[in-house]
């Protein structure tokens, strides 16, 4: 797939350049971009000089490069869009946007992408937007080094940094997402892959997706979000090497799957989040060699999860290693680290040889009573968990790692 | 020098003193006698500010002592069993009185030389025998050349010889015009020292005179008869 | 009163047991810090000994102290040493003495080996309790005269604050889990020292498990430093109120 996603681009590429170049300029023939793409011809590159230009709703409606030589800087005025690319093999980089339209009327961003299809955005630095980067009914657009941030309107006054709508083969790496309600979002987007973007500060998630399937993702920071990274109603996921931090919250968490089936969640890591990862009706996921690191809940897995596998991960410094909410668990743990295990290996094998239940009876506890967790670490409860631990009763003995390791498993 | 006005106590249904009301001047000897319980050690430890009254007042040269606690400097106390801390070594008891009780004064360390107490110094209070305390005891209550000096049963533990030198001191003292309250058993020592007794009786002040008036008063000729007949026949007011 | 301060703690020194209960600390913070690789969790097992210990011991150690000083205090008494000079003079020598005695047991270990915020707010918490249970010790003693009914009742005053309480704010949870009880627990949870210093740590600690709960007062107490400035206000009081109360007590007390 990405290999016939590269040979298009180099295609599309050698068509770009074979146009005529037209440059904008403050005192030249062309002072706006508007004019210049009036003028222009399929395939054209039109330079843009240093200086801030007006640009309310400039259609790219031809194949057309835009490059912004030094400080260019578009303004939207805060009217309504700023770019809008509805052709084909349209790229555009090196451009500042600011001020993109605000408000309920419809989703107003920096540069919107629609119907479109061999689309490249490089980098390009968006602030005070709505939405960023709009993407919808598109395939075949790279987005690349870009940042965007967020005017600052909270949760219900903002919009995300790169939206994605009914969309097929997009490519996302190294962007910075800031400040916007979610950093990255995406509903129908599948065969796409989003690597080493930083999306952080957002006021609602750093990732958001549905129905999206057959996405990587991969090495990307999601770092102290409103509420974390949310993922729903998607199969064949990978998420792979990214990190999941500092997410604080009553409603917060690293990561949240939701009816997520058929995937892989393979050497991330989640650090200091309230919870790691929230688990709902998610089936068939492999968690093999993650790291979780103090965080209030390594995971919450509900009940209704079946057929997740947790194999060779480490849980060190988490407050409680797992929670759930029911009796049948129907998960498999097997080789992991688990700091709090106070077993033995006679053996000698590295592998203790009693196997350990993450599940304290007072981290189910405070499923039942969120606020008893203000007895956290008092005597009261630790008396209540040795009790547990020596005459199981309430906690769930399928919820067990057979094979706990002795050691942290390094990297 | 002292005086007492109205004074009452009591601890919880037990009415210890009532409405003692009496004044004690210098260069007297004050014996106060009554059975056990009449209220004597209570109405020292009023004294001493050690038990706080219910009601009524005591004046320590004409000022009330419920609300300071200077005047005790002027007060030299002499208890009937000597607690000290059991960690502490004889020579630290004095050194850490006169560390809090420094009040400029030359110290009186007759009765220390006269016990030869330094030469127990490194010894721990608590291996002392009853009456090697109460010659500390003795020894401390003298140490700081107080006005007045309560003494709650002093010979009891004490032998002879070192009975003689507490009463020559103390009456050494009564010359130099101090005022001593004295609690006693032994008659023939409130003889010997006393120039005035008062009898408490009940938790009430029975009488309180010279021993020329009470014998003149029972009659009788000797002091022990006398009080031994006011004990019989209660009441002599 | 200074130099009650300097005899009470030179006695203190003297008498051993507490030299003996600061080797002990130290000796036991030092073998969890070398028995795990990770500081981190040496200090969670240091925090649940503790919040036991040292109550427990400030408290019974205190009691026997002040009976076993009543002689010594009859005999200040009868001193030109005013009451409140004599009963603060013993306060802050004990208080003084296990100040001292946590900050050598627990400071060392935890400055060699976890040297960093967590570390630094378990100590204060842990000096803080037991200068707390100093006064609670002081409140009791002045109130009986009888040694043994005294350490009785340090006793049941610890067992009620480690034990007890907890179980009750449990029950009453749990009872009634359907009502919004976020102010009444807290408002609970600060009626007990031991409660008062275990949050105190654990706002340090496990700041993210804590920022799970529901609700806006929680949010509040916990995500903002008003929680750090209540609880440790919350503990202040635990120090001084007792400790207030022993003094107008004592100034009143027939001995």
């Amino acid at each position: 797939m990405n290999r016939i996603l590269l040979i298009l681009f180099m295609v599309s590429l050698t068509i770009v350049t074979n146009g005529n170049t037209i440059r904008v300029d403050k005192n030249g023939n062309f002072q706006t971009l508007k004019d210049a793409i009036r003028f222009s011809k399929p395939f054209d590159t039109i330079l843009v000089s240093s200086g801030m230009y007006s640009s309310v709703n400039t259609f790219v409606n031809k194949p057309l490069t835009l490059i912004g030589v030094g400080e260019v800087l578009l303004n939207g005025f805060n009217k309504d869009d700023i770019l809008i690319i509805q052709s084909n093999h349209v790229t555009v980089s090196g451009f500042k946007l600011i001020n993109s339209a605000t408000g309920n009327l419809k989703d107003f961003a920096g540069i919107r992408i629609q119907k479109s299809k061999h689309i490249r955005i490089h980098n390009c630095d968006l602030s005070e937007m709505f939405f960023g980067i709009y993407i919808s009914d598109s395939r075949n657009v790279q987005i690349i080094d870009n940042s965007s941030k967020g005017k600052n309107g909270g949760q219900s006054n903002s919009g995300n940094g790169i939206h994605l709508w009914k969309c097929d083969s997009i490519l996302i790496r190294g962007n910075h997402l800031s400040g916007h309600r979610d950093g990255v979002y995406f509903e129908f987007a599948k065969h796409c892959r989003i690597e080493n973007n930083l999306s952080e500060k957002n006021f609602r998630y750093g990732l958001h997706f549905m129905f999206s399937d057959d996405d990587v993702y991969e090495k990307n920071i999601f770092r102290n979000n409103g509420t974390g990274v949310a993922v729903m109603y998607t199969k064949n996921v990978s998420m792979i090497s990214n990190r999941f931090e500092e997410n604080w919250g009553d409603a917060s968490y690293g990561l949240l799957l939701k009816d997520i089936k058929d995937s892989k969640i393979h050497n991330n890591s989640f650090y200091n989040n309230t919870v790691g990862i929230t688990m709902e009706g998610s089936s068939r996921i492999n968690f093999n060699n993650n790291d979780f690191t103090m965080n209030g809940f390594a995971l919450k897995i509900w009940a209704n999860c079946i057929q997740d596998t947790f194999y060779h991960n480490n849980f060190s410094g988490n407050t409680f290693d797992a929670s759930t909410n029911g009796q049948l668990e129907l998960n498999s743990f097997d080789f992991n680290y688990w700091d709090k295990y106070e077993g033995y290996d006679l053996n000698h094998d590295k592998v203790g040889d009693i196997s350990f239940n993450p599940v304290s009876l007072y981290s189910m506890l405070i499923e039942q009573v969120p606020f008893a967790v203000i007895l956290l670490r008092s005597f009261i409860v630790y008396l209540i968990d040795i009790a547990e631990k020596n005459i199981p009763y309430i906690t769930p003995q399928a919820f067990q790692d057979n094979h706990p390791v002795m050691t942290r498993i390094a990297r | 020098m002292i005086r007492i006005e109205h004074l009452s106590k009591r601890f919880g249904n037990l009415e210890v003193l009532k409405d003692i009301h009496t004044s004690f001047g210098g260069g007297k000897i004050v014996t106060i006698i009554g059975h056990n319980g009449s209220g004597k050690t209570t109405l020292i430890k009023c004294i001493l500010g050690m038990v706080i009254p219910d009601s009524g007042n005591i004046y320590y040269n004409d000022s009330s002592i419920l609300t300071g606690h200077h005047y005790r400097s002027e007060i030299g106390y002499m208890p009937q069993i000597g607690h000290y801390p059991d960690n502490m070594k004889v020579g630290q008891i004095f050194e850490m009185l006169k560390d809090l009780r420094h009040n400029g004064r030359i110290l009186d360390e007759e009765l220390l030389e006269a016990y030869e107490l330094k030469s127990i110094f490194n010894k721990p209070l608590r291996t002392l025998s009853g009456g090697t305390t109460q010659k500390v005891s003795a020894a401390i209550a003298y140490l700081f050349d107080p006005a007045v000096l309560i003494l709650d049963e002093p010979t009891a533990g004490l032998d002879p010889l070192a009975s003689e030198i507490l009463k020559a001191k103390t009456l050494k003292a009564r010359n130099a015009g101090k005022l001593i309250l004295i609690t006693s058993h032994l008659l023939s020592e409130v003889e010997e020292l006393s120039d005035n007794i008062v009898y408490l009786y009940d938790g009430m002040i029975n009488f309180h005179s010279t021993i020329e008036e009470l014998k003149e008063r029972t009659g009788e000729k000797s002091l022990s008869k006398a009080i031994a007949r006011i004990m019989k026949g209660g009441n002599l007011a | 009163m200074l130099k009650i301060i300097k005899y009470v703690i030179y006695d203190i020194l003297r008498n051993k047991i507490l030299l003996f209960f600061t080797l002990f600390l130290a000796l036991m913070a030092f073998s969890l810090f070398m028995m795990q690789d990770d500081p981190s969790k040496s200090l969670i097992s240091l925090m649940s000994i503790v919040l036991i210990i040292v109550p427990l011991v400030s408290m019974i150690f205190t009691t026997i102290y002040f009976y076993n000083s009543y002689e010594f205090i009859e005999l200040l008494v009868s001193q030109p040493i005013s009451r409140k000079a004599i009963i603060m003079g013993e306060y802050f020598g004990v208080a003084g003495s296990w100040v001292l005695s946590i900050s050598l047991s627990l400071g060392i270990p935890v400055a060699l080996y976890s040297a960093n915020a967590t570390g630094l707010i378990l100590l204060l918490s842990s000096i803080a309790l037991s200068v707390s249970f100093v006064s609670l010790a002081f409140l009791v003693s002045v109130l009986t005269r009888d040694k043994s009914r005294g350490i009785g009742i340090s006793l049941i005053v610890w067992f009620f604050f480690s034990v007890i309480y907890d179980s009750l704010i449990l029950g009453i949870l749990f009872f009634f889990s359907e009502y919004p009880l976020e102010k009444a627990v807290l408002a609970m949870a600060s009626f007990n020292p031991i409660d008062m210093a275990r949050i105190l740590i654990l706002m340090k600690m496990d700041i993210s498990a804590l920022m799970g709960l529901t609700g806006a007062v929680y949010k509040k107490f916990f995500g903002s430093g008003f929680g750090m400035i209540f609880s440790t206000l919350v503990m202040l009081l635990w120090i001084l109120i007792p400790v207030v109360f022993a003094q107008k007590i004592f100034k009143n007390k027939n001995l």
